[in-house]
């Protein structure tokens, strides 16, 4: 991972001090609520339903034990012993108290930590591809330029009040497994045939209220030029996106308004004047950051085969994925046990995998936008010994790709934007799909929630999507089929939503359509949705609407 | 009592000065004044509300592609905690809203050593001022 500088710790430190001395003049009566509320998003802290929630950065997932170590102290000191690791890769303490919060900054930024810009409509913490620098189909590392977006976004003068919130996403495979068509700016890294390295850049993404796919506004930006593009595209939404309905307010309704190709030609004029500018990155600016980088220690291994049976090897099957160092693994600690709130984990937890990761993957552990986490150099001869102490933490679920493993935001519980609950949602479909079998027979499937709109549960890309909704102040959930993340799709709402308890069953109906329809066992739930259409599901579901267990709702979603 | 902060002081109220300001709404196109520069005595953008960040591009634009030198004053709802951000854009100015605290908005100034990107106060971003000190 990066280590800071001087400078680096400096720019945190002074943050820190900015922010203690804002909360004593808040807490004094002399910054009144309005004025303190952009202040305090912007380092991270909401007041939300039952006490504040700080959101901490984990810039593009990376973690070191020594800083898991330290969340789990602040886990145990200021909140009721538990982070949530949420869909962005950040983690968010649910319980901690305003005045502590100061102190708790201070504690994140001895171990290189800080909740900068992790909300407010500013340019939030960037995401990445989960496998970077170790997946086999790797074009660049992404880790490196996210961390050179990082600092340039951070605290970044013009462009600290936008319209609204701002995400961006790097990926450098060749796979997206950063949802890159699913932000305000996806860059997505390619190598030109001259060998040149560059990014296509991808604009106008997103979910929340009105779910949109980006597009691609620039098909390859050559690397130098990376930061003077970015901040034309900034400059353009930061003046021109509408301020006058937080709904309308994200660049992807910009895109919408203006239409692609006007809106490249406004960011094309715009990026004329800062092309060739003092932000242009230089070889030597990159080279810095990546040897600022912690790297593994590979040792000469041989690839070795590993067992198929029992549970090891539905395991090893499910949560282990190929590296590109022979005779290592990357492999996915579940945090989607039956009966735990998705992404939820103890203090004890984090040190245990904080220890862990010390003892088997160089001291470093990825946290996933599913909710996960990743140990991204495991030496293939060691996993067995690795999988027994995760399953006595409860952290070895074989559930990657599988339909227990739910993204779901923390809801209607502890978040007080939600229209309905998530976690328990979660938890009844976990309990009824609770045979690992059937499960695997199942095989690939995405099932996302979101307690509302907003939806942090990427409901609109999951292969099911489930949103709460409310309607006249009673808790429903509508139902949609056909997302995926990539390549980036958009599911459809099967038709009336259903009361909490109807949830578990009616994904239950769904799966009987998909296990009759699929064309074999290859097939996943996605593809038959994609071949055969939405009808057949909404027709078996429906058809079951006099079943005891349903109860008909009058309103029509 | 109106306090502006210029050039480092403390002015309660502003002392007084001939000739007249050009305003600009967050609205407008800095292009459109361009030519109105020149013979301004000075050129103030409006803040309507604090959170209403365009007035930060606008300051840009006027410092570095329309050349502007003179005094550049944000006015409007200009809170303390914002004048770091207004300075490292361009603003030289700063008529704080009724009731701001003017020595503490002085020391917001000066709250940080250190900034990653090119501004308007410090043209070079970070990356090509880092010297030996960040070869540790």
């Amino acid at each position: 991972m990066y280590r800071y500088d001087d400078i680096d710790q400096r720019i945190v430190d002074e943050r820190v001090a900015q922010f203690r001395e804002q909360t004593r003049r808040h807490l004094a009566g002399q910054l009144p609520d309005d004025d303190f509320k952009p202040l305090r998003l912007q380092n991270g802290l909401y007041l939300q339903r039952y006490a504040p929630m700080l959101r901490v950065a984990i810039p593009y997932g990376i973690l070191s034990a020594r800083q898991l170590r330290m969340l789990a102290h602040i886990a145990r000191a200021y909140d009721r012993g538990y982070g949530h690791f949420s869909t962005r890769q950040n983690l968010q303490f649910n319980w901690p108290r305003l005045e502590d919060v100061p102190d708790i900054l201070e504690h994140l930024a001895s171990v290189q930590m800080h909740a900068i810009q992790t909300s407010g409509n500013c340019i939030r913490n960037i995401t990445a591809d989960h496998l970077a620098g170790v997946a086999r189909d790797e074009i660049v590392d992404s880790f490196v330029w996210c961390e050179i977006l990082r600092q340039w976004s951070a605290l970044h003068p013009e462009f600290a009040f936008l319209p609204r919130k701002f995400k961006m996403a790097v990926n450098g495979a060749r796979t997206d497994r950063a949802a890159t068509f699913l932000h305000d700016i996806g860059l997505h890294a390619l190598r030109a045939r001259d060998g040149e390295i560059g990014f296509r850049v991808i604009v106008g993404g997103g979910m929340g209220r009105t779910p949109i796919v980006g597009q691609v506004i620039r098909e390859f930006l050559h690397w130098p030029h990376l930061l003077t593009y970015v901040e034309a595209v900034l400059r353009v939404y930061n003046r021109h996106g509408r301020r006058d309905n937080p709904y309308k307010a994200r660049i992807k309704i910009l895109v919408k308004a203006r239409g692609i190709e006007a809106l490249r030609d406004e960011v094309e004029a715009e990026w004329l004047h800062l092309k060739d500018g003092p932000s242009t990155l230089t070889e030597v600016e990159v080279r810095r950051v990546a040897g600022r980088f912690t790297r593994p220690a590979y040792e000469m291994l041989q690839d070795i085969e590993l067992p198929q049976d029992g549970p090891f090897g539905a395991w090893r099957r499910r949560n282990v994925h190929p590296h590109k160092r022979a005779g290592y693994a990357a492999l996915t600690l579940s945090l989607k046990k039956t009966g735990v709130p998705p992404g939820d984990v103890t203090g004890a937890q984090m040190d245990a995998v904080a220890d862990l990761a010390e003892r088997y993957s160089f001291g470093e552990l990825r946290v996933t936008h599913e909710q996960n986490l990743v140990f991204a150099d495991v030496r293939q001869d060691r996993l067995e010994a690795l999988w027994r102490e995760l399953r006595a933490l409860g952290l070895a679920t074989p559930n990657i790709g599988l339909l227990t493993n739910i993204i779901a935001c923390p809801g209607g519980d502890f978040c007080s934007l939600a229209n309905a609950k998530s976690i328990p949602v979660a938890e009844a479909i976990q309990r009824l799909f609770d045979d690992l079998d059937y499960l695997h027979d199942i095989g690939e499937l995405d099932l996302n929630i979101s307690g509302c709109m907003n939806s942090c549960g990427h409901h609109h890309v999951g292969h099911i999507g489930i949103l709460g909704v409310d309607k006249n102040g009673e808790e429903w959930y509508q139902v949609t089929i056909g997302g995926s993340q990539s390549p980036a799709a958009l599911g459809r709402v099967i038709g009336p939503s259903f009361a909490q308890h109807e949830v578990p069953w009616v994904v239950e109906r769904l799966i009987e359509v998909y296990l009759a329809g699929r064309d074999s066992d290859a097939e996943r739930f996605v593809d038959t949705v994609r071949r055969i259409g939405i009808e057949p599901f909404q027709e078996h579901v429906y058809a079951h609407a006099h079943s005891p267990r349903r109860h008909r709702e009058s309103a029509v979603a | 009592m109106p306090t502006l902060i210029r050039r480092g002081a403390i002015e309660s109220p502003p002392s007084p000065e001939p000739g007249a300001a050009l305003r600009v709404e967050p609205h407008e196109d800095p292009a459109a004044v361009a030519d109105r520069l020149g013979s301004a005595a000075r050129v103030e953008v409006h803040f309507p509300k604090f959170t209403d960040g365009r007035g930060y591009s606008i300051a840009r634009l006027l410092r570095e592609r329309f050349g502007y030198r003179g005094e550049l004053r944000a006015v409007g709802d200009v809170p303390r905690d914002q004048l770091h951000y207004l300075a490292r854009c361009g603003f030289d100015a700063f008529l704080l809203r009724d009731g701001e605290d003017a020595k503490g908005a002085l020391a917001a100034l000066a709250g940080f050593s250190e900034a990653y990107q090119s501004s308007v106060d410090r043209p070079l971003p970070l990356f090509r001022r880092r010297g030996a000190s960040s070869s540790a």
